[in-house]
């Protein structure tokens, strides 16, 4: 750099542009003012930061999004389903899904399916369903059918979608009892669904206080509530879970029976979410502001819900946000195997225990199909969880 | 580190012990008893006298005894192989499970070994091709792994497997060896048959192992001292083995403590599906006719093999680790 003139050349006679200098009056303070966008990010709360960092998670918002229907649905499954969870068809059993078609013979008729005709056949002795092409049955909608009780509590009759008149409306199929599946799967989500977000927030009791004992005392506590998480953690959850729910009585009613086991799914699934809670108090507990907490006198109990759990409850959430399609899954499995759920109880494991004779499901392989909203649900959840604990830090 | 294996052995014994009392008094916990269900059976087909066979029955299987009493008397047959009488079809239990258990085993550590591989092989191969196309693809693949309960695989596989190559997947061998004694033809039937089950068992393991070796092998692969040797021109397959993968398979191995109770549930239910002659479908049923002594058998079974795993993977990373070697704890 030393054969450069210390004056740049008036003219470009070398090629270079000439030094550019800025006649303006320079202001010191520039990089020190905020704009309105950037005071709004600098003031905003924490979870106000996280809510714009999950946002920027496509797939996280999208999960939520449907995860939100789906509870919904829950809220209204009586007025989704076009019958009753328990309504038996006994000319349609086994009755495929029928399709909805929107034109007959080239004319536009809006939604509508085809009638079906019920035949033997003569060698398997099945039923055998076709659709019946002349007439088609237009289905209705914003109508009043199959009555029922709402949340079993208020008597009512309507629907978004009703069977055609004279005719049935079963889009997924019938089941042995000729069930319509559709209406069955829409009920068995207010089950699945819920059995988590209950289990979830047992074992979330469990590990805050289990976690919260053992991470503030230490000592005889600790060691005591890290032994029994160890064994538990140690342990094959399913063979568990299955010695467990067979355990409870027959006698029980279906609905002791659901309380039962999410207690059970709790009891497994606390150790995780406890020993996060254990680390996190151990090393928080030691900050000055804990220590003066201490000083000024305020109670355990006043420490570790004001000053230390408001310092990784978005990470708890995010990671209990992520064992919840673990334990929708234990119950599908565990009723899937007939030692979970009983009926009149029906969850989507229920559902798929009707489904565990390959040769039943070979012929009618409709009865299959709850496992696609549990396949949903869980990825879903396994989206939103991945967005929530990378927005659980917003300030990294 | 002899002293080291001396005191993991050790802590094995209170805790088995522990497992093995929880196991016997759960299973035992709901009202009636294997002889309930057997007696129901025979009344529901006529079977007048079979009030009177209750309680001969209730005392060939010491039902009669209180429950601490029959606990102590199975735990102390253990030593002796001796796992008491099974409920259901009034033999020693020690004869029903032998085969079930060595086909378990197999089955396990054909699993793991599965996991291992295959994680390892593609783990690192999306490691080092980062944002290409393989890695898009494990990526994927471990996404659908995670997300697809295993049992539910299972079920499709077999709807498949059944409808469209109209195969059975069901069983572990061919009919014409069950029952027959080892040989080599007997062992190609078993791998054959062997291949579906683990695949499924695996898959979600498999997507959880490839996520963590990737994601701790780019860490690595970002350090300084491989910029330096690359600098220096080591070849790349020898810079990758000798350094950045010997710090990446440390989290690997640790790992197998958490693997190896998910393959073991994973096998439970998987077999049930598929009906596999392994240990889960009889502990189903063992379970649902409080077949008490059967199904703590297996039970004990499952939690030594557990235990028997994390001791395994403790040894292996000491082996691997000295700072574990010598008190520090791994960090997870």
């Amino acid at each position: 750099m030393t054969d450069q003139p210390a004056t740049p050349p008036s003219a470009p006679q070398s090629g270079r542009t000439p030094h550019f200098v800025s006649q303006e009056k320079w202001d010191p303070y520039v990089a020190e003012r905020l704009t309105a966008e950037q005071e709004k990010y600098y003031m905003a709360g924490q979870w106000k930061l996280m809510w714009w960092r999950f946002r920027r998670h496509r797939p996280a918002v999208v999960s939520m999004i449907f995860l939100a229907l789906m509870y919904l649905s829950t809220a209204i499954s009586e007025w989704i389903a076009p019958y009753d969870l328990h309504s038996r068809h006994s000319a349609y059993i086994f009755a495929p899904p029928q399709s909805v078609h929107l034109f007959h013979e080239g004319k536009f008729l809006g939604p509508f399916v085809y009638g079906l005709k019920t035949e033997r056949d003569k060698e398997t002795l099945q039923r055998v369903y076709t659709p019946d092409p002349t007439k088609p049955m237009p289905l209705r909608f914003f109508c009043s059918g199959a009555p029922y009780e709402f949340w079993g509590m208020i008597d009512g009759t309507f629907h978004f979608v009703c069977p055609p008149e004279g005719g049935q409306f079963f889009w997924l199929g019938t089941d042995r009892l000729g069930r319509d599946l559709f209406s069955r799967i829409v009920y068995a989500a207010r089950i699945s669904l819920t059995i988590g977000i209950i289990g979830i927030t047992l074992s979330f009791v469990l590990a805050l206080v289990l976690g919260g004992l053992a991470g503030y005392y230490g000592g005889w506590i600790d060691s005591l509530v890290q032994r029994i998480t160890e064994i538990i953690k140690s342990f094959p959850h399913l063979p568990l879970w299955l010695a467990l729910s067979a355990a409870l009585p027959v006698t029980w009613s279906p609905l002791v029976i659901y309380f039962g086991i999410t207690i059970i799914l709790a009891l497994l699934d606390w150790p995780g979410l406890g020993r996060a809670v254990r680390s996190k108090l151990l090393s928080l507990r030691e900050e000055d502001y804990a220590a003066a907490a201490q000083m000024m006198g305020a109670k355990p109990a006043r420490i570790i819900g004001r000053h230390l759990l408001p310092g990784f409850m978005s990470h708890l959430i995010a990671s209990a946000t992520l064992s919840i399609p673990s334990m929708i899954l234990a119950e599908t499995a565990l009723s899937f195997l007939g030692l979970g759920l009983r009926p009149p109880i029906t969850s989507w494991g229920v559902l798929l225990n009707e489904a565990t004779d390959i040769n039943v499901v070979a012929v009618n392989w409709w009865l299959m199909l709850p496992v696609v909203p549990v396949v949903l649900v869980i990825l879903a959840y396994q989206f939103m969880g991945d967005g929530m604990r990378d927005a659980a830090d917003p300030y990294a | 580190m002899l002293n080291f294996i001396v005191r993991r052995v050790l802590l094995m014994v209170p805790t088995l012990f522990v497992i093995s009392a929880l196991v016997y008094f759960i299973i035992d916990l709901p009202p009636g008893d294997c002889v309930t269900s057997q007696i129901d059976e025979l009344l529901a087909r006529g079977d007048a006298d079979a009030l009177t066979r209750a309680d001969e029955l209730r005392s060939l299987y010491g039902l009669d005894q209180p429950l601490w009493l029959r606990y102590f008397e199975w735990v102390g047959g253990i030593f002796r192989w001796d796992f008491g009488l099974s409920c259901q079809d009034t033999v020693p239990v020690s004869e029903l499970i032998g085969e079930r258990m060595a086909l378990t085993l197999i089955m396990e550590s054909a699993t793991i070994a599965f996991i291992w591989i295959v994680s390892f092989v593609i783990g690192v191969y999306a490691a080092t091709h980062q944002y290409r196309m393989g890695d898009y693809v494990a990526s994927f693949i471990g996404f659908v792994g995670l997300s697809v309960p295993n049992f539910l695989l299972a079920l499709v596989l077999l709807y498949v497997g059944k409808v469209y190559f109209g195969l059975s997947i069901g069983g572990l061998m061919d009919p014409e060896y069950i029952g027959k004694p080892f040989s080599w033809g007997k062992f190609v039937s078993v791998a054959e048959h062997l291949i579906i089950p683990v695949i499924v068992i695996g898959m979600s393991g498999t997507a959880g192992m490839i996520r963590r070796l990737r994601a701790n092998l780019l860490d690595e692969l970002q350090k300084q001292y491989v910029v330096t040797g690359r600098a220096k021109g080591l070849p790349p397959m020898r810079l990758l083995i000798k350094y950045p993968l010997r710090h990446a398979i440390n989290p690997f191995v640790a790992d197998i403590g958490g693997l190896l109770p998910d393959v073991i549930s994973g096998s439970v239910i998987v077999s049930v599906v598929l009906s596999l002659p392994t240990t889960g479908p009889m502990l189903l049923g063992a379970l649902k006719t409080q077949d008490v002594n059967l199904a703590a058998t297996f039970l004990l079974f499952v939690a030594v093999l557990t235990v028997i795993g994390m001791l395994i993977s403790d040894l292996a990373l000491a082996a691997l680790d000295p700072r574990i070697r010598f008190g520090a704890t791994s960090e997870k």
